[in-house]
């Protein structure tokens, strides 16, 4: 089975992140930048598949040059192979416009499943897998919390919900989007990690992949930001003061907030 | 507020040695910070499950090529020795002796067949080594040792003799014992767990690397078949070459328990209030902490000086004599240091401080005691030894 594991390279959720003034873009230069944590999971589950089914597991990122850090990371957890779609026009680009390249890279992969996190720490539009399953005309299998694959390349994925799980299935080619319940990422081995820098990485331009710069990055966004705030600081909450009613206050106040 | 790395020392670093690095200080964050403080309290720890975890990511005789084992750089080895024991130095431990004594003991002076025999397990943590050297009346100078092993006609070897402060000997499957043969050099044999005559003692008490199992191994008449032999180690040289190995290790991972410290007292130092001010904010406090960071960052210079020579194939053991009398020397002053600072907390578990400054107690004292590692410098500048 051929894998693709889109992956992409995040500001440290842990860390303050800010959005600069000018085009309300993420700051990530001077950001601590991480492989978006979903996209372990992603990851992992590609090499789980690959080691139970055999084939390749190829890392697909768009980003900016350093991006090429977080794509060695991933690298040194065991994949194949990776393919860096790098570009100035790409600055600013928009979840649609994201698409189009990431489908677009993937049309030359040619994939039978492709795998993703369910949402990234700093877009969190959770929309680029089913984009990118549209786009390509397959299936789009999204919010994973287990992956099986049939001895006929059937997918079943048990879906989960707020009330619980769904199960789906599907014909690969698809894409699989999961959650980091699905399972426990391994720690790159030092073996891995020695391997990575030798592992091929090709870098592909827009040109390579045919699309016009018109259609991506600020120039192309069909949706901009035209405004942002800092999150006001959080305000001192409630205090109750046991004065032998203390339990009774505090059940009332978690029945007004509805927990319970 | 800036970070420890006073002088950019990170700047020196791979891209892969900071990888190997990151993936380190996320496994002991994840396995072992959480939980060792409890583990000291307890004096007992899970070896077993740690090797097999430590395994997995190949930091098991990181440094050594083939056998499954990774090859990776010494750079990359002392790295990791630093970010363990960042955690805890009896954890260190467990991987020092592992690595660094045992597996190269059969690595380097082994025969083939017991190279694959052993080698791959210990890799993968499966099996777990110790090396026994130090005797009850034998400890700086272990060439009087008082251990011997008797030829049979058959070919066979009987030992006898007992080996006391012996990292991993308590959970050990394979003890790599030395000890002096009929024609008065020494030798080292491969002696498995449970062999007929060997019996093993936890050294209960200890004050200092609690989270580590230490032991006596006492050997009565131990048979064991000529194979067990390590061919290829001929004298005490043999031994001491596996000691600058792990010595090697412990320049790096001392400094790892003082940035601990120093870490964790920046953080105190700015919080706790007396006076109305942050204790950070007297002088007194911030020439402790700006002599400890200088100290830290000096050693970590002359750890990776070391590392980088190793590589390159030009470390001897006097250089490591000198980093390991420096780096424990300082490393222990900085959390000595650091543990005034802390005030009453200083001297709490709940804390790392004291448990890091009772750690290196022993490191100071095993790989050679600072006395000795004088001594080692002292007749590379003179010529003359004063050992004796
Ligand atoms: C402050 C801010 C404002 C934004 N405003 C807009 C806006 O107005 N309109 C708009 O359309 N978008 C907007 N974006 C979204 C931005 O364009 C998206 O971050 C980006 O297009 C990818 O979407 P996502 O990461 O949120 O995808 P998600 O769907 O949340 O990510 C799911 C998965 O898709 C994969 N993936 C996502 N991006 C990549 C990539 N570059 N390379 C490889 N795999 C990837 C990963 O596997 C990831 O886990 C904004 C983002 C930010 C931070
Ligand atoms: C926790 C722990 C784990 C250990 N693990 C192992 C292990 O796995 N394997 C192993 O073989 N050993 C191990 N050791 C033993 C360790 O290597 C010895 O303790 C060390 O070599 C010192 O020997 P000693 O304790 O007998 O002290 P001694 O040799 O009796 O020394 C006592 C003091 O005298 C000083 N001294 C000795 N000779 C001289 C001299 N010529 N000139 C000046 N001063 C001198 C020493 O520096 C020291 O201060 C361990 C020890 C500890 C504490």
């Amino acid at each position: 089975m051929k894998t693709v594991v889109l992956v992409k390279q995040v500001p440290d959720s842990g860390a303050e992140r800010r959005l600069r003034d000018a085009d309300h873009t993420i700051e990530r230069e001077s950001a601590d930048n991480l492989i978006n944590e979903m996209d372990d999971y992603a990851i992992e589950e590609a090499l789980r598949l690959q080691e139970a089914h055999g084939g390749e597991v190829t890392i697909l990122t768009m980003g900016p040059t350093q991006a090429a850090e977080s794509i060695r990371k991933a690298l040194s957890m065991g994949p194949d192979q990776a393919v860096h779609v790098l570009d100035d026009a790409l600055a600013g680009s928009c979840a649609v416009a994201t698409s189009a390249v990431l489908a677009a890279a993937l049309r030359t992969l040619s994939p039978d499943l492709v795998l993703s996190g369910a949402e990234s720490t700093d877009g969190r539009v959770q929309a680029m897998p089913h984009m990118v399953a549209e786009r390509l005309g397959i299936a789009a299998l999204t919010g994973a919390r287990k992956l099986t694959v049939g001895g006929d390349g059937t997918l079943t994925v048990e879906r989960q919900t707020d009330e619980g799980y769904e199960v789906v299935t599907a014909a690969t080619p698809a894409v699989v989007s999961v959650w980091d319940t699905i399972n426990e990422p391994r720690y790159p081995s030092f073996k891995g990690i020695m391997a990575a820098k030798k592992k091929p990485v090709s870098v592909l331009s827009l040109a390579d992949l045919g699309i016009d710069p018109g259609e991506v990055g600020t120039a192309g966004a069909t949706s901009a930001v035209v405004s942002h705030q800092e999150r006001p600081a959080r305000s001192a909450g409630q205090k109750i003061i046991d004065q032998g009613d203390g339990g009774v206050k505090l059940v009332e106040f978690l029945a007004s907030e509805k927990f319970v | 507020m800036g970070g420890l790395d006073l002088l950019d020392i990170d700047r020196l670093l791979t891209d892969e040695e900071r990888d190997v690095r990151a993936v380190v200080a996320k496994l002991v964050g994840d396995e072992v910070r959480p939980q060792v403080a409890q583990w000291y309290e307890d004096g007992r720890f899970p070896a077993r499950e740690l090797a097999r975890e430590f395994g997995k990511l190949g930091l098991l005789g990181m440094h050594l090529t083939g056998y499954g084992c990774a090859g990776a750089s010494a750079v990359a080895y002392g790295l990791a020795c630093l970010e363990l024991e960042a955690a805890d130095s009896g954890v260190r431990s467990l991987v020092s002796v592992q690595g660094s004594l045992a597996m190269y003991a059969i690595w380097r002076y082994g025969s083939e067949e017991q190279k694959r025999q052993w080698l791959p397990r210990m890799a993968t943590g499966e099996a777990i080594g110790c090396f026994g050297l130090t005797e009850p009346d034998h400890g700086s100078d272990p060439g009087s040792m008082a251990t011997r092993a008797v030829p049979e006609p058959g070919g066979d070897w009987r030992l006898t003799g007992s080996k006391l402060w012996i990292t991993n000997a308590p959970v050990a499957d394979v003890a790599v014992v030395w000890a002096r043969v009929p024609d008065g050099g020494i030798a080292g044999f491969l002696v498995p767990a449970g062999a007929p005559g060997m019996a093993v003692r936890e050294i209960r008490y200890k004050l200092s690397l609690r989270a580590s199992s230490t032991g006596e191994v006492v050997l009565d008449e131990v048979r064991v078949p000529a194979a067990a032999r390590l061919p290829e180690a001929n004298g005490l040289k043999a031994p001491l070459s596996c000691l600058t190995e792990a010595r090697y290790g412990i320049v790096w991972g001392a400094l790892g328990a003082a940035r601990d410290c120093l870490a964790a007292t920046v953080d105190y130092a700015r919080t706790r209030t007396q006076f109305g001010r942050p204790i950070g904010a007297f002088q007194l406090t911030q020439a402790k902490l700006a002599d400890a960071a200088l100290e830290l960052a000096k050693g970590q210079l002359l750890a990776l000086h070391l590392g980088r020579a190793a590589d390159a194939g030009r470390l001897t053991p006097v250089m490591v004599s000198a980093g390991k009398l420096n780096n424990v020397r300082e490393a222990i002053a900085i959390a000595r240091q650091c543990r005034t600072i802390l005030g009453a907390n200083g001297i709490s578990g709940e804390y790392p401080v004291m448990r890091h400054a009772n750690n290196l107690e022993s490191v100071l004292t095993y790989e050679g005691t600072s006395e000795i590692h004088q001594l080692v410098v002292g007749q590379h500048l003179t010529g003359e030894s004063a050992f004796a």
